[in-house]
């Protein structure tokens, strides 16, 4: 399992690269016509676009922050528990 | 944090930081425009929901049938990363939907199921964390009904709002990927697993901190 | 075979005469869906009219409700007494256990949907009476699904902490493919023209989510009931 992983990872580092250059890039019309929105309703997409990374940011660093703490936590609550055993 | 949480982490960060540059770079998609963007983090995000699902009920299912106590850690870091990545999908969703057709939120089955597949799990992590003793089991039952259900909230939906006039404003999905797509999906897989051992890691910490505190009770 | 249909059959008999007793759960049950539908008519009636189609919903929102209630209440009174641990510790097998509960429950529900269907018909001027067989092949086998699920959850969270608050946070989010089939199938035969057609078709979801979730959840109270 963790062998795998491993192995994906690194074949991901060598591989990626040579694999994005020759990617070939994705023809303009694979969506069906959006149904036109009023004027006065219409917001700029940049701003939805810039919301959505962000958020995606925001969510993913906050969820890595408080698991890395956690994580701490319980490796120094063993580590005091184990020297208290001996 | 192992070393090769570590690797992953980092690798899926720098891969995050410059999707930007790497999605400008795709062809600009000309009904929809800018806004169609936003489609590659949508999408990873709602593919490693539906797998974080299917991971946490086949564990939750092992867990009670099998017997085997790990599984149940397993079970509860998926649960945690499916709600992780359904908020993610769930709020990218309607800012794309607002740009493209007008309204934030459609009655739609995909819609629909997500959200309520994404409310099991957040009452599957309410129960873990106020449930007190036993609510493993009963986690674990939760989790398998919860996934069972999938099925059945897609078909009742659907036809639930077909039957009505006003739908149809959902476009088909997209049929052939690009490049920054697959950048985008790899980047994200990375990231979920990191965060899965990660969380799986935790649960084992706990198991042995609560074995620690047996032993000192005992000694 | 034979054993099994005769542990149910003592479970629901039990469950009959201690409720038959004390009237406990049935009289507060039935009040609290008065209460509901109620308040619904004070939301949604204007000008002596309800609102566009509610009565359907009000119907199985009222049903949801005070089944949430009743299931709160009867596993309560086996947790006091400690009753289910004995229960558990019979010579029998566990799912018929569940079988008799979940019969036990599914009477008790039905007891209140004779009293809520009349009094949704009279308040909101539903066709109760138009296609009846739909409407009770309806009602039960939606309560069957709702009261599967239930069940199950409700004897499970038994020995857990907050289970009041818990029961209707896990039960309503898995029986929603219920709700939806049961307010649209009878929404459906309410409406000004009746479809009884899109009725069967709820019927038949709702039968097929019976199978499943009754054949779940008997596999899996013998490993969920172990302590």
């Amino acid at each position: 399992m963790r062998f795998c992983r491993a192995l994906f990872v690194t074949a991901l580092l060598i591989g990626a690269p040579a694999a994005l250059a020759a990617q070939p890039q994705p023809s303009a019309d694979e969506f069906v016509p959006m149904e036109e929105a009023p004027p006065e309703e219409q917001i700029p997409a940049i701003n939805l676009v810039a919301a959505a990374y962000g958020f995606v940011w925001i969510v993913v660093v906050g969820y890595v922050w408080s698991l890395g703490r956690r994580l701490q936590k319980a490796e120094s609550e063993i580590a005091a528990l184990e020297q208290r055993r001996r | 944090m192992s070393t090769l949480n570590k690797i992953e982490l980092a690798l899926a960060g720098a891969m995050l930081a410059v999707a930007p540059w790497i999605i400008d770079a795709a062809p600009y998609e000309s009904t929809m425009g800018l806004v169609q963007k936003i489609f590659y983090f949508h999408m990873p995000a709602a593919w490693l929901f539906l797998l974080a699902a299917i991971i946490a009920g086949t564990a939750s299912a092992m867990f009670l049938f099998g017997k085997k106590r790990d599984m149940d850690g397993w079970a509860l870091a998926a649960a945690e990363l499916a709600v992780v990545f359904g908020i993610i999908t769930l709020v990218t969703g309607p800012l794309w939907a607002r740009k493209a057709w007008g309204i934030w939120w459609v009655w739609d089955a995909r819609l629909t199921s997500s959200l309520i597949l994404w409310m099991i799990f957040v009452a599957y992590l309410l129960l873990r964390r106020y449930g007190g003793p036993g609510s493993d089991k009963l986690g674990a039952g939760m989790a398998l009904f919860g996934l069972a259900n999938v099925p059945f909230i897609f078909v009742s939906v659907n036809v639930w709002r077909t039957l009505h006039p006003q739908t149809s404003v959902v476009p088909t999905l997209p049929v052939q990927m690009g490049g920054p797509l697959w950048f985008c999906i790899t980047a994200f897989f990375l990231l979920f697993l990191a965060l899965l051992s990660m969380r799986a890691r935790l649960e084992r910490q706990r198991v042995r901190i609560e074995d620690l505190y047996l032993a000192e009770d005992e000694a | 075979m034979k054993g099994f249909f005769r542990v149910a059959w003592l479970v629901v008999r039990k469950d009959m005469m201690v409720e038959a007793r004390s009237l406990e759960v049935v009289s507060t049950t039935l009040f609290f869906a008065l209460t509901v539908v109620l308040v619904f008519a004070f939301g949604l009636v204007r000008e002596g009219t309800p609102v566009g189609d509610v009565s359907a919903a009000i119907l199985w929102i009222a049903t949801a409700f005070s089944g949430t209630l009743a299931l709160g209440r009867t596993f309560e009174r086996e947790r006091q007494a400690d009753t289910l641990r004995a229960l558990m510790l019979a010579p029998a097998d566990r799912p018929a256990i569940y079988a008799g509960k979940l019969a036990g429950m599914l009477l008790l529900m039905a007891l209140v949907e004779l009293v809520l269907v009349p009094l949704v018909g009279l308040l909101f001027q539903a066709p109760i009476v138009a296609y009846p067989w739909h409407l009770a092949a309806l009602l039960l086998a939606g309560t069957t699904g709702f009261a599967a699920v239930g069940t199950l959850f409700a004897a499970m969270l038994v020995r857990a902490r907050s289970r009041d608050v818990m029961l209707p946070i896990l039960l309503y989010p898995i029986t929603v493919p219920v709700m939806i089939a049961g307010v649209r199938g009878t929404a459906a035969i309410f409406q000004g023209t009746p479809d009884p057609d899109l009725a069967r078709f709820w019927i038949a979801l709702l039968l097929f989510f019976d199978v499943v979730f009754v054949t779940l959840a008997l596999w899996t109270f013998e490993p969920v009931m172990t302590e």
